[in-house]
């Protein structure tokens, strides 16, 4: 990917991205939205403790001690013990690296199916682009949440059927963002230059379509990795995404766990804290990142 | 006007024939082995044995007349019968929707309450420190889960002060105040992070129309603070804030699903989590349809107040 987009930016005029090299971004990134940029710091952090936490969690993650139950936060069990005498903090960490694979996986199925069917729509257009609109009206009109019920019904709950379903849905969704900024991108110039140069279409859409629509796909994907990690919590306090026993945050203020809480309260605390603040974070990065690549987003979500 | 409530009326026919197709090959998708597990599960395992079920549910037939019985019968007001309770879905729906019917529309109340004030007053501030405040607050608001919201109301106050919410649900011409008293609780939670959204937006809307040379007219001629907002930045501000409504109606079923689950409300979305565990798919597609027309009507009824509220759309 770096090597197309560098050697198209020999000969495109002003690819939007590729003028800023990853650090330098960053660092325009944290001069002019400092928010932005300590949401992406808390949400690097979180990344962290997700991809060790193996390492990181003190105990095992159904590791049960029917001595130590329902303990308060002490220093041996930060955020205390749930009713089995499992450790709440370990659980949490071990949630952390689920909602970020499910989240990652997610969007990233999410923006492929959003390119897809965004070039096959705006680049194509005619009667493609008037059926593949018509299907997503009518997807756009059913719930997220209620789609999803559906189909985990019958494909059945866990996480490769979670991220293929949550990738679908939010691709769909998303198709039209990419759309409308393929439609633009179309118009330009340096396209207009290629056609007529008799370039294949395959050579235009990779090299001329793609590297433009950059931005608005790296907003997308940013974006959607906060919404479907949300999701994916509500369909497990649902009961309906990832089961028991493993430690997903919204399974673990559902289910057994729940009549507990008035018994030991903060274990109504962590996981939910854990998700606000996730969430919280990487759609104010989002949103940052939103308003430095792609003014005309600004305020759409 | 008349020529503009037609047009809108025909672009509905596709988006329907699509949404028809979307809950049709949603239920076909159930594989061969739920009907098992509706045998294992279902009293009616020892009437009717997988052959019967198939025929009822007219899998043995192919795919395109499926499809065309099953929308001859929906198109007749018949959605089939409950696996489960056997009564007609129609039934089931017209005791539930009322009831969400009734959640959606508090929570509706206590987002405009919320997000109107609230964003107006962030936007003639802009850039201040309350403007900062009531937009950080709604971005925490659009992260904040309803579900995890619902359990802390339902778990702190209990511990604190020994009270929680009330959990029964009583119908409303029985007795209005209990009704509200239970509803309240959940209406609020929704309304709040319905808000959210509405909020940014009005603020967006307020700040465009806010700049408007008019409004500088009506500043210089030393009309009211008050008064200028009332009679002329509302006006053009507010037919945005319309649509976002009609946009959030989805937003707003998936909310009430997860909150009638967690307060207990005998509503559309209990009926629907109930189905999926029992896998009474008749009643699943029946919820699916009445949402996806009820989405429908609703972003219709937004698109012609919209004709009607800015005159320029009319005439595109």
């Amino acid at each position: 990917m770096s090597e197309a987009t560098a050697s198209s930016a020999s000969f495109t005029s002003k690819p939007a991205i590729q003028t800023s090299p990853f650090v330098a971004f960053n660092l325009r990134l944290f001069r002019e939205k400092p928010l932005g940029a300590i949401g992406g710091a808390i949400f690097l952090f979180f990344l962290f403790c997700g991809v060790f936490a193996d390492v990181l969690a003190p105990y095992g993650v159904n590791e049960t001690d029917m001595v130590a139950r329902l303990q308060a936060p002490s220093w041996e069990h930060w955020f205390g013990t749930d009713h089995l005498g499992r450790d709440v903090l370990s659980r949490v960490l071990i949630g952390a690296q689920l909602s970020m694979t499910v989240g990652f996986l997610a969007a990233g199925l999410a923006t492929v199916v959003s390119i897809v069917l965004g070039i096959a729509s705006g680049y194509f257009g005619g009667k493609v682009d008037m059926f593949i609109q018509r299907f997503v009206d009518a997807w756009m009109i059913f719930p997220d949440l209620l789609l999803l019920i559906a189909v985990v019904s019958v494909v059945g709950a866990g996480i490769p059927q979670i991220v293929i379903v949550l990738g679908l849905l939010y691709g769909i969704a998303g198709s039209r963002i990419v759309r409308g900024s393929v439609i633009t991108v179309k118009e330009n110039m340096h396209t207009h230059a290629a056609q007529s140069m008799g370039a294949r279409t395959m050579h235009i859409l990779v090299r001329h379509i793609l590297p433009n629509i950059m931005p608005v796909v790296i907003v997308l994907f940013t974006v959607r990795v906060g919404a479907t990690i949300l999701t994916e919590a509500a369909l497990s306090f649902l009961g309906l995404g990832i089961p028991p026993p493993t430690p997903a945050w919204g399974g673990m203020l559902s289910g057994t766990g729940r009549t507990y809480m008035y018994l030991g309260p903060w274990l109504a605390l962590a996981p939910g804290l854990c998700l606000t603040i996730v969430v919280y974070s990487i759609n104010v990065y989002g949103d940052a990142l939103r308003d430095l690549l792609d003014p005309r987003m600004r305020g759409s979500r | 006007m008349q020529a503009y409530v037609v047009r809108r009326l025909i672009a509905l026919i596709p988006t329907l024939i699509f949404a028809s197709l979307i809950v049709f090959v949603l239920m076909r998708l159930i594989p061969g082995d739920v009907i098992d597990m509706m045998l294992a599960q279902n009293d009616i395992a020892t009437t009717q044995d997988r052959a019967a079920i198939e025929a009822a549910l007219g899998l043995d037939q192919p795919m395109y007349i499926q499809y065309f019985r099953w929308i001859g019968g929906v198109l007749q007001g018949d959605l089939g019968r409950s696996l489960w309770l056997n009564t007609p879905v129609t039934e089931r729906l017209a005791e539930t929707l009322p009831i969400t019917f009734e959640l959606g529309f508090l929570a509706l109340i206590v987002a405009l309450t919320v997000a109107l004030p609230i964003g107006i007053y962030s936007a003639m501030r802009q850039d201040t420190a309350g403007d900062y405040i009531t937009r950080s607050f709604s971005l925490i608001m659009l992260a904040v889960p309803g579900f995890w919201l619902g359990t802390l109301v339902m778990v702190f106050p209990s511990v604190w002060w020994r009270w929680s919410p009330a959990l029964v649900y009583t119908p409303f011409f029985e007795d209005p105040i209990a009704n509200l008293s239970h509803m309240i609780v959940p209406a609020v939670l929704l309304g709040l992070s319905m808000s959210a959204v509405t909020m940014r937006m009005t603020r967006t809307m307020m700040l465009e129309v806010l700049r408007q040379d008019y409004i500088r007219t009506a500043r210089a001629k030393g009309l009211s603070e008050l008064m200028m907002i009332v009679r002329h930045a509302l006006r053009n501000g507010l037919i945005p804030v319309v649509t976002l409504i009609g946009l959030q109606a989805p937003l707003l079923i998936g909310g009430a699903v997860i909150l009638e689950q967690i307060f207990v409300v005998p509503g559309m979305g209990l009926m629907l989590l109930e189905a999926v565990f029992q896998r009474d798919y008749p009643i699943i597609s029946g919820v699916f349809l009445i949402v996806g027309v009820g989405v429908l009507l609703i972003n219709l009824l937004v698109d012609l107040s919209y004709g009607w509220l800015d005159p320029k759309v009319r005439h595109r």
